[in-house]
């Protein structure tokens, strides 16, 4: 039976008189391949002189000799040095204490050193001074192998920029100088603060040779306001020292001082007041407009606009120390200033109060009350050195230069023209110095605007001393080489000045006259630190401190009229008022060509390579702006254009910052540079150009949100949705009242109708291993002290060599970082109030969180609404690495056992025999496996520091760089615990505690994370895990991972 | 092979003989009672640290210095007495010479021998006064043609050999061709008209299926076997043995001069690497030994080891006439023969000082390679093979105490081996 279907494969085909079908049948497709196209016209083909075979032939035989070629292994060479170093033995690291002064970083660190390059910075546990190595200091040796650094001094040649040697440098200077030595200009020296004995001796040195020379010390972000009050009262130029280890009370008035607030540092002495120690810890309470990591560590956080934190801290004033001030708060707020006042009375000598406010009445107001109440923590003897910035005389510099009475501005260390709110007048007056000289490490905004680019090296390629507090000093020196053709500014300062030694001399001479009396320079050298010793000092008149001749009375009125003076100073705002902050990752954007700290979460937002302004969610809503997630998660965000005065910022995205004052809006310092800067690394907006007079707070008006622009998040889900046993946390006073099964308990399960412990071996699948001889490693992690810094996020890149990926690829949620740090907002006021509503949904009514469930205003289901964070949060971080599961899902399902488990507890990860099915990952309860999508090493599509020679120098040669197709994670550092037990083998002794550290837990200087061996019953760590805070996370899952976490506790009884 | 240098080395000692005996006859004239020998042994203990007899060292040259020393300066053997023993103090007494010498040599003062007896230095000046060995023994190989000839026997036996063959061809055809003649004479016929009619016998074996199957069967066995084999090998570089830019021979230090190999590759003792030796360790040796005086083969004589020396003291700048670093120093690429992957961390001082592994364990007999060569596959069963045979040395090592009483009562052995410590897990050597 035939039938008379008739199959079509187009509708074409039941056209009859379809030309198209006709062309078909005969030719394979429709229109005639363009082939002319790509293979050129006739003409060039014809007199070309390579023929179809010629081609084949060449092709076949590249191929044939590639495939024979790589039959033979790669001859490998070694090179041994002619003579090799006495100090150096290759394979073994060498360590170096030096000190970080960069103008914004002052640290005392210690530098790893192998086969003489600097592979890694960490602290300096001899330092008695508050700096320590924070995640830009620890991101600071990836800047000594940029590979877009000045690498030897050029000259300004009309519009070109040429290379010139230091002899014809040193020539034209000197003349140069010579010359305005006998004019009337001035010659001007621009630097960062140095905190430099030395420094300062050299450029007394240079004044008197030259005359007519200023020195302006210049911080990017000026600590200006609060340095007068000091000076004020103790006069003295520096900064007040807090220790809020000795803190009971501690009220911070807009400070965000467990990240850059007047220099940083203070979040080690945080912490330790931080631990419930006999039922006692600190109690915080925060003011603040952004939500900063201060606050979000905060055990109360107000938030209120910059304007009322000025009334806030005036009242404060009048209920601590009587008197009366004008102005209004609202009520809620009110109240949490009296109480706050209170709290700080009943503290006494044990509470402490700072500030940020940018202005010399609330620092001065700030300094009195500690000083009134007797503060601990409060230290006015030793002050802080780092900053030395005035305003004024920047000011004044930029006139001056405009009105043309600079003959020569040297610069060091700073960059004006991106820093600078009115860098167009700074251009200007550079066009009217007849010399400009900027010392610099990169050709930046304003090196190359200078006549003469001096390259400069890094620190860890220089000598030099810094006086952190009175009396702290560090010593910097060399771990490499030279790396370029550079000179350091104090070199050419010794050049200029005709004096023949060279700076090494010079400091060391120094040290033996002013500072060490008598000490042995070598042992300061090999420590990196001295203590003690007369104040050499430094730029300012070193005039003893003279707090004992004001007198209380004198004093209270003095500061009455500055609490009145600031609450008046509030000037009525009807438009959003703008904070400028610096974030943790990029501080003042010195470091911005660092791709680590580019693609470094910011702690709060957890966006990478970005800056933004953060807007308070009712604001948003009244804009109209929208932040949304896209299909794969990722976070979009609307446009504004951002006005301040006449400067307007266009496009900058827009982040609704749960937490944000409403009212209120905060952008980041240090984005938006745009020289001497890879393409992909010029990130964000120029904030800077906001920052003026140097206030940090601003009128601003926003422009109709527009557009949306596409944020890379390592987090996109915000809230716990109440699973409390993520983060266990509870309130002190629990803590100190009720039963650890209470505040911490031991998920159960059901075995014969009977609850037992989910940790019991009958509600285990698995066999145990027996752990108990050897080693067995852990690593505990304490959510009361961990600030949420990214210290050891940092530490983590560099020891282990994780890539970095860039922008687009942590969009697509493929960012490497093996340690990551959760930050979880409440969607309630607080946590606890999230774990309510989580129980209290109606078992029965699934409808109830589906669809609404009469709860809220009664259309938003319940699961839904939690996911929102509240308005003011709490918050609580979290870092998570793997875990090392003793019993872990990860290694059962994989297909080729490339994953496994050792003796000590660490879950092994063999590179080399995983072929990347992913499994693992999928198992994984904590999701923090990563894969490599792409070969991130030697690969121009990722061109961050792995892609060239120089960035490569950085990596650790202890761990393997990973390439495409394999799953990579933590491995505990087991590199690093490997050549502890190596070191001991080989001196035949055991190993004692302290010896086992991962980067993270050695990079931690709030001892949040210990690490070592719990077989051994006396280590620390083996308390810790006896203790009754610890819990493991995801318990119920029975994972039994050797990482522990500590209760957070939370002092939220109001005092 | 060896008879070859038996039969050199032979001929050699006579004629080292026979001069040693002319020159003893004539030294006997000019150093009356002296002992050669004596002052030989003198010499090396006390002398060659700083003096060579021909060319200069840290000191001057020494042959002849008696004499030359007596027909250029007119200085007699009382001169030599005094400067031996005291130096300094005749350069202090302003002496025109030792002044001079003190001069040129870089104003190194040379150690005063007080402890050598008149008759010592003597024996010493005896020693110097020698006639120098004879020229290098190329002329000797000459003289013999012991090698050429022993060759060309080979080949003229060879030769032979082959005629002999083509003879006795030649002879068994003549005899097939005269036999087939007398059987055509005779009229036999013979059996080749036959065989054209059986069946060939790969026919036979393609139609019987069986045998096919089978030997299909053993044939792709035998491929799938040899294809394993041949793919296990990739990336095994077993035997690889280049050439290096400088030819340093590890038979002649390690193995002639029993140099102990930590001596140069110090850092395996403390280090994962075990370190190819700077150029200032192998000065610390050549700055004195600048000729190679040591047995010799044909294809590497003295003059091409005293070339390879050249060589070295190119890349470290020395300038041997003058005794100084005069020369721009060059490192010296080598071409490294262990290659392990990036993937795998390999510590030479675990194995080395904590587990007092030889280094011929792994490396093989490097004192008997004058190229050094890949003993080991370096494979990773290789490792796994030992790591499960070796007992843990725990002998005075406190770390492993504790840790190994409790774990051999665990396995209930006396001895732990590498695997039971745990020596097998992953992350051991991948991370």
């Amino acid at each position: 039976m035939s039938s008379n279907k008739r199959y079509w494969k187009s509708v074409e085909e039941l056209d009859e008189n379809s030309s198209i079908v006709e062309t078909l049948k005969q030719n394979e497709f429709v229109e005639e391949i363009p082939t002319d196209e790509f293979l050129g016209d006739k003409e060039t083909l014809e007199s070309s002189n390579t023929t179809r075979r010629d081609f084949l032939k060449y092709v076949g035989f590249s191929t044939a000799a590639a495939t024979l070629a790589a039959c033979e292994g790669p001859v490998k060479k070694s090179i041994p040095y002619v003579v090799q170093p006495k100090s150096i033995v290759p394979g073994v690291a060498n360590y170096y204490a030096t000190t970080i002064a960069n103008g914004y970083d002052f640290a005392n660190v210690l530098v790893k050193t192998r086969e003489g390059r600097p592979i890694k910075i960490g602290s300096n546990k001899m330092a008695s001074s508050n700096g320590h190595a924070n995640a830009r200091v620890n991101a600071s040796v990836l800047d000594l192998y940029d590979s877009l650094r000045v690498q030897g001094p050029k000259k300004k040649n009309g519009e070109r920029i040429e290379d010139v040697s230091w002899s014809s440098f040193d020539a034209e200077v000197n003349q140069k100088l010579t010359d305005l030595k006998n004019s009337d200009k001035e010659i001007v020296l621009l630097t960062q603060t140095f905190a430099s004995p030395s420094t300062s001796k050299l450029i007394s040195e240079f004044k008197e040779k030259y005359g007519n020379v200023r020195h302006v010390v210049y911080d990017a972000i000026s600590e200006s306001a609060a340095l007068d009050a000091y000076q004020n009262i103790y006069g003295e130029r520096g900064l007040a020292n807090y220790d809020f280890s000795k803190a009971g009370t501690i009220v911070s008035v807009g400070a965000d001082f467990l990240s850059n607030w007047q220099g940083g540092g203070f979040d080690s002495g945080y912490s330790q007041g931080r631990v419930p120690d006999h039922g006692k810890m600190s109690r915080h309470i925060q003011f603040e407009s952004n939500m900063s990591l201060t606050g979000a560590n905060a055990d109360k956080r107000v938030p209120m606009t910059p304007s009322q934190q000025r009334t806030a801290l005036a009242k404060l004033y009048s209920y601590v120390m009587g008197g009366s001030v004008s102005g209004d708060l609202p009520k809620h707020i009110d109240d949490a200033v009296r109480s706050a006042a209170q709290e700080l009375q009943k503290a006494g000598s044990n509470g402490v109060l700072v500030t940020g406010i940018d202005d010399v009445n609330a620092q001065t107001i700030a300094l009195q009350i500690n000083k009134s109440i007797g503060s601990k923590a409060f230290d006015a003897s030793t002050p802080i050195k780092t900053r030395q910035g005035s305003d004024a005389a920047v000011a004044k510099l930029v006139a001056d230069m405009k009105s043309g009475t600079i003959g020569a501005l040297i610069m060091s260390g700073v960059n004006p023209m991106y820093t600078l709110s009115n860098s167009s007048d700074f251009a200007e007056g550079l066009e009217k110095t007849e010399l400009s000289i900027s010392f610099s490490m990169k050709a930046d905004e304003t090196a190359i605007l200078a006549n003469y680019i001096a390259a400069a090296p890094h620190y860890l390629e220089s000598w030099g001393d810094v006086e952190l507090q009175k009396g702290h000093f560090g010593l910097m020196q060399p771990t490499i080489r030279p790396l370029f053709d550079t000179r350091q500014f104090q070199e050419a300062l010794l050049q200029w000045t005709g004096n023949p030694l060279s700076y090494t001399d010079y400091i060391k001479n120094t040290w033996n006259s002013d500072i060490l009396n008598g000490g042995s320079f070598n042992q300061a050298l090999h420590d990196g630190v001295f203590v003690g010793g007369s104040s050499a000092s430094t730029d300012t008149s070193a005039d003893s401190v003279i707090d004992a001749l004001i007198g209380e009375e004198a004093l209270s009125s003095d500061v009455g009229n500055a609490a009145r003076a600031l609450a008046t100073s509030v000037k009525p705002s009807n438009g959003l008022e703008l904070t400028l902050y610096s974030k943790v990752g990029m501080g003042d954007g010195q470091q911005a060509n660092n791709p680590w700290l580019q693609e470094f979460p910011d702690p709060i937002t957890k966006v990478t390579w970005d800056n933004y302004i953060a807007v308070s969610k009712a604001d948003a809503e009244a804009m109209g702006v929208v932040n949304e997630n896209v299909a794969n998660g990722a976070l979009n965000g609307s446009y504004v254009n951002v006005t301040v005065g006449n400067t307007t910022i266009e496009n900058v995205p827009v982040i609704i910052q749960p937490g944000q004052a409403k009212g209120s809006v905060a952008m980041a310092l240090g984005y938006g540079r745009t020289a001497g800067l890879k393409e992909e690394l010029q990130t964000g907006s120029n904030a800077f150009t906001l920052y003026q007079d140097f206030n940090t707070v601003q009128n601003v008006s926003l422009s109709e949100p527009f557009g949306l622009h596409e944020f890379a998040c390592t987090q996109l889900h915000n809230t716990l949705m109440g699973r409390g046993d993520i983060i266990v946390e509870t309130s002190l006073e629990v803590f100190n009242t009720k039963d650890k099964h209470y505040w911490n308990p031991m998920p159960e399960v059901s075995k014969d109708h009977q609850e037992i412990p989910v940790t019991s071996p009958d509600a285990d699948l698995w066999e145990s291993f027996d752990r108990s001889v050897g080693h067995h490693f852990n690593l505990s992690i304490d959510l009361n002290a961990c600030t949420g810094c990214g210290a050891c996020v940092i530490a983590c890149h560099s020891e282990n060599n994780v890539p970095v990926v860039g922008k687009e690829e942590i969009r697509k949620s493929r960012d490497m970082h093996w340690l990551r740090i959760d930050r979880y907002y409440s969607s309630q006021e607080s946590f606890a109030g999230d774990n309510e509503e989580k129980e209290n949904i109606d078992g029965l009514g699934l409808g109830n969180q589906l669809f609404g469930d009469g709860q809220g205003d009664g259309t938003v289901p319940t699961l839904r609404r939690m996911e929102d964070p509240s308005e003011n949060p709490q918050v609580a971080f979290q870092p998570i690495m793997c875990q090392h599961c003793n019993h872990a899902p990860c290694e059962t399902v994989c297909p080729v056992a490339a994953t496994s488990h050792g003796r000590q507890g660490q879950n092994h990860m063999a590179y080399n025999r995983c072929v990347g099915t992913r499994y693992c990952a999928n198992n994984c309860p904590y999701k923090v496996r990563r894969f490599n999508w792409f070969l991130y090493s030697e690969n121009d599509e990722f061109d961050y520091y792995m892609n060239d020679d120089l960035g490569r120098m950085v990596l650790n040669p202890d761990v393997v760089v990973r390439s495409r197709g394999v799953m990579e994670k933590c491995s505990m550092c087991i590199q690093m615990t490997q050549k502890t037990i190596l070191d001991a083998k080989r001196e035949g002794r055991e190993i004692k505690d302290g010896e086992f550290q991962t980067a993270c837990s050695a990079a931690c200087s709030n001892g949040a994370m210990v690490f070592g061996d719990i077989n051994d019953k006396k280590s620390k760590v083996a308390h810790l895990h006896e203790d009754e805070r610890m819990y493991h996370l995801l318990e119920s899952v029975g994972t039994k991972p050797n990482v522990m976490y500590h209760t957070k506790v939370r002092n939220t009884k109001e005092a | 092979m060896k008879q070859v240098i038996y039969r050199n080395l032979s001929s050699r000692f006579l004629l080292l003989g026979l001069i040693a005996l002319l020159s003893f006859s004539s030294n006997h004239i000019l150093a009356q009672d002296a002992d050669p020998v004596a002052g030989k042994a003198l010499f090396r203990a006390n002398c060659a640290s700083c003096h060579k007899l021909d060319g200069p060292m840290t000191g001057p040259a020494l042959r002849n210095v008696e004499a030359r020393l007596a027909e250029d300066e007119g200085l007699d053997r009382a001169w030599i007495y005094a400067w031996v023993r005291n130096s300094a103090g005749m350069i202090k007494s302003g002496d025109a010479y030792a002044n001079k010498t003190f001069k040129e040599y870089n104003e190194t003062p040379m150690t005063p021998m007080p402890q050598l007896e008149d008759a010592d230095i003597d024996n010493i000046l005896a020693y110097t006064a020698e006639l120098p060995p004879p020229p290098p023994e190329k002329t000797e190989i000459e003289e013999n043609g012991g090698s050429s000839d022993n060759g060309a026997s080979n080949k003229l036996i060879l030769c032979a050999l082959a005629l002999l063959f083509a003879l006795l061809a030649a002879g068994l055809y003549l005899v097939n061709r005269t036999l087939r003649r007398f059987a055509n004479e005779k009229g036999i016929a013979l059996a080749s008209d036959d065989e054209e009619k059986r069946m060939p016998l790969w026919k036979a074996f393609v139609q019987n299926q069986f045998l096919v199957l089978v030997t299909a069967i053993f044939l792709l066995l035998a491929s799938g076997y040899f294809a394993y084999g041949w793919m296990m090998q990739v990336g095994v570089d077993q035997g690889y043995q280049p050439y290096q830019p400088i030819h340093f021979s590890h038979k002649i230090h390690a193995g002639d001069n029993k140099i102990d190999c930590k001596y140069c590759h110090s850092s395996a003792r403390v280090s994962k690497t075990s370190g190819i030796p700077s150029l200032n360790v192998c000065m610390n040796c050549h700055k004195s030994i600048s000729e190679y005086s040591g047995d010799v083969t044909l294809e590497y004589d003295k003059e091409f080891y005293d070339s390879e020396i050249q060589e070295l003291y190119k890349a470290a700048g020395w300038n041997a006439a003058e005794q100084k670093y005069s020369g721009e120093p060059s490192a010296v690429k080598w071409i490294r023969v262990h290659n392990l992957p990036d993937f795998v961390y390999f510590n030479h001082s675990q194995h080395v000082t904590v587990a007092g592994v030889e280094c011929q364990t792994c490396h093989g007999p490097v004192e008997e390679m004058e190229i050094v060569y890949q003993y080991a596959p370096l494979t990773m069963g290789w490792c796994i093979n030992c790591h499960r045979e070796t007992n843990v040395d725990i002998k005075d090592n406190a770390y492993y105490t504790k840790i190994h009483e409790e774990l051999s009562k665990k396995y209930g052995v006396d001895q732990l081996t590498v695997a039971q410590m745990g020596g097998l897990e992953c992350g051991k050597c991948h991370y």
